[in-house]
């Protein structure tokens, strides 16, 4: 049951230390039961929010991390990237697609005009208005200061609002128990997870496991701070034509693609 | 209004074998959640596509009826209406016990269940569904002030005031329900200013319907005579609430033909969705809307039988629409890239499929069965329902 909550020190930037919301619920349960939620609920948000907020430190609010996916370098069949994440973050498929956990994703388009295919991954992107965290009640959804969207494990609910309301699917529902999980990667069932652009890493200054491993084919797929316009990513993005995946929905996410 | 006399539901044989049976069905939801938490969701048809399924049909469809159904106590206090006072306390609890159904499964169908209190003192205020949280508990709140001033010698002078609180709340927490979807941007089968006043018709004809057949059960159980006059003007109510549905449904679904980017959703929905395309055409337009508008529009003298089966249709219709709405709306693929053809090891471009489970029609039929169940608790204990039709007493104070 709480597989999640227990294996974690707080390692895994999600910005919650193990416990903590614990604290904050146990402080205001009595209050709550006698007051109602209703009358209670500003002076508690500052209580959470204010932690959080602390806990959401080492990410530098100067950056924003990014990816470039260049879609002409993508390896068509190639799941270098999956199973890298796979193996990074402790989550596998068994073979029911529809419940089991999809951090990252190979899609293959196909231009019907033309009859062109090519191959890209998606995974979440990073949104720079995520509407994940905008309807989150719990506030688990949330990004940190340089751009990365978590779920606050210890405190999300398993509402599933944030899957109905991201654009790209990239957020899978812990439908089963687990097992062998990865310290740095708390998961539990009855939880929201999704890609944290491997934070654990990036707060390391280590590139996401998905980029290592494609730099050993097909070198799609580029990772830094796009908000720093001397980065190596930066310069590609202002040199060629990017695009982010359904732009016209306003969220601007962090992962662009090229040649698509 | 002070001559109405109210009396406590005496109980007897058929109340407690109902009682008896309701609990059961409570009781099997109960039971249904319990498996659902501990196996997970993996038990029930639910997916990482289909993230809201059969219990949140439910759920929705209880809210929408709660809110609804307080519209005959608005029209006794709110719009003056003398015929509908003495139905208003009943109105009132029915409320209450309605939304609390809705929401014990929307509880229990969450992923950690054991977290509510993080839900309740972790509030993220650009959440709408945070909000509807705080509409809710204001709901309940404000219909409990309600009923007490009614019941109250002291108090009865501030009806009129809270009644119209608790009217203009009702409509704020049913456009806070048709908002949890009106704002999901990237889903074409949601995003609409329309769903709001779509979810008020729905609840003020949903709500009527219910709040008709537990009058009618009632008049059976305990001879307790609903003037006839009265429940006329109930039949009249229903058919314009049902007709504002399908004029608020028309709506929704014109505009959407002309959007864009919403047209595929459609034609997918209006022609070619199998199963939703058969509910939404059979269940909810023909049987749930144009039927009963047939068996009730500009009769005089409606039998009971037609009432009652006038009633159900709607009821069944909604459901249907409601499921049409929710699960139809996310079964269809979310658009990642509009002109190309996608495919994937998830489903990109297909329609998700769904299968509900047992345990999610037992958790679901549970919510109704706990409104149920509390309504009659609740006639039990207090004085809700008035002797007699109390419309003749009401007329002569
Ligand atoms: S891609 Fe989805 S999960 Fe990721 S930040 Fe954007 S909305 Fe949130
Ligand atoms: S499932 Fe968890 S992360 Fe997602 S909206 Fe609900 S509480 Fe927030």
């Amino acid at each position: 049951m709480t597989e999640g909550s227990q294996s974690c020190g707080g390692s895994c930037g999600c910005g919650s230390e193990a416990g903590k919301v614990d604290e904050g619920r146990r402080g205001f349960l009595a209050g709550a039961v006698a007051t109602g939620a209703t009358a209670l609920a500003p002076g508690v948000t500052l209580f959470a929010y204010g932690t959080a907020e602390a806990e959401a430190a080492g990410a530098d609010p100067k950056k924003r991390w990014g990816m470039l996916v260049d879609v002409s370098k993508c390896v068509d069949g190639c799941t270098g990237c999956v199973t890298a994440c796979q193996t990074e973050n402790g989550w596998k498929t068994t073979g029911k697609p529809a419940t089991d956990p999809q951090w990252i994703r190979k899609v293959t388009l196909r231009d019907p005009k033309s009859g062109a295919t090519r191959s890209a991954p998606v995974m979440c992107q990073h949104c720079a208005e995520p509407p994940c965290a905008d309807v989150c009640p719990t506030g688990a959804s949330f990004k940190r200061a340089d751009g990365i969207v978590l779920v606050d494990r210890h405190r999300c609910i398993g509402c599933r609002y944030c899957m109905m309301a991201c654009p790209y699917k990239a957020r899978s529902f812990v439908h089963e128990a687990l097992e062998d999980q990865k310290p740095h990667a708390p998961r539990g069932m009855g939880t929201v997870e999704g890609c944290t652009l491997c934070v654990h890493r990036v707060d390391k200054g280590v590139a996401p496991a998905c980029v290592e491993a494609c730099a050993k084919s097909g070198g799609a797929i580029m990772f830094g701070d796009i908000a720093d316009p001397k980065s190596e990513i930066s310069k590609v993005i202002a040199t060629y034509a990017t695009m982010q995946i359904r732009g016209d929905l306003g969220v601007d996410p962090g992962v662009r693609y090229r040649n698509l | 209004m002070a001559n109405i006399v109210y009396t406590e539901c005496q109980g007897g044989q058929r109340f407690w074998a109902l009682l008896g049976a309701l609990l059961m069905v409570v009781a099997i939801g109960a039971a249904s959640a319990l498996y659902m938490e501990h196996n997970g969701h993996i038990v029930t048809g639910m997916s990482n596509e289909i993230v809201w399924g059969l219990p949140h049909v439910f759920a929705v469809f209880l809210i929408v009826i709660a809110s609804g159904v307080l519209n005959i106590a608005s029209l006794g206090s709110v719009f003056g209406e003398m015929q509908y006072k003495p139905k208003a306390r009943l109105s009132g609890v029915l409320a209450i016990t309605f939304l609390v159904g809705g929401l014990a499964i929307l509880v229990l169908d969450l992923g950690r269940p054991d977290r509510l209190t993080v839900a309740m003192t972790n509030y993220n205020f650009r959440s709408i569904f945070a909000w509807n949280v705080l509409l809710y508990s204001g709901f309940i709140a404000v219909v409990v002030a309600y009923l007490v001033v009614q019941m109250t010698r002291t108090w009865a002078r501030y009806t009129p005031h809270v009644g119209l609180v608790a009217f203009l709340w009702r409509l704020t927490l049913t456009t806070g329900t048709g908002s949890i979807f009106g704002f999901l941007i990237a889903r074409s089968p949601y995003a609409s200013a329309v769903l709001a006043p779509l979810f008020i018709a729905m609840s003020l004809a949903y709500g009527l319907a219910v709040f008709i057949l537990i009058r009618l059960a009632l008049e059976n159980s305990a001879s307790r005579g609903l003037g006839d006059e009265l429940l006329q003007r109930l039949m009249r109510l229903l058919v314009i609430f049902v007709g504002s549905v399908l004029y608020f449904s028309g709506v929704f679904h014109f505009t959407s033909i002309y959007t864009a980017w919403r047209v595929g959703w459609e034609s997918y929905l209006l022609l070619d969705g199998g199963l939703y395309t058969l509910l939404f055409w059979g269940l909810y337009v023909i049987l749930g809307t144009l039927v009963p508008i047939a068996m009730l529009y500009g009769r005089t003298g409606v039998t009971r039988q037609r009432e009652i089966v006038g009633s159900v249709l709607v009821l069944i219709g909604g459901f249907a629409h409601i499921y049409v709405i929710i699960i139809g709306g996310q079964a269809y693929p979310l658009e990642l890239f509009p002109g190309y053809e996608v495919t994937s090891s998830f489903n990109d471009g297909v329609v998700a499929s769904y299968v509900p489970t047992l345990p999610e029609l037992g958790l679901g039929l549970g919510g109704a069965g706990l409104a149920l169940v509390l309504a009659m608790v609740a006639m039990r204990v207090f004085r809700l329902l008035p002797q007699g039709d109390g419309v003749s007493n009401a007329d002569a104070s």
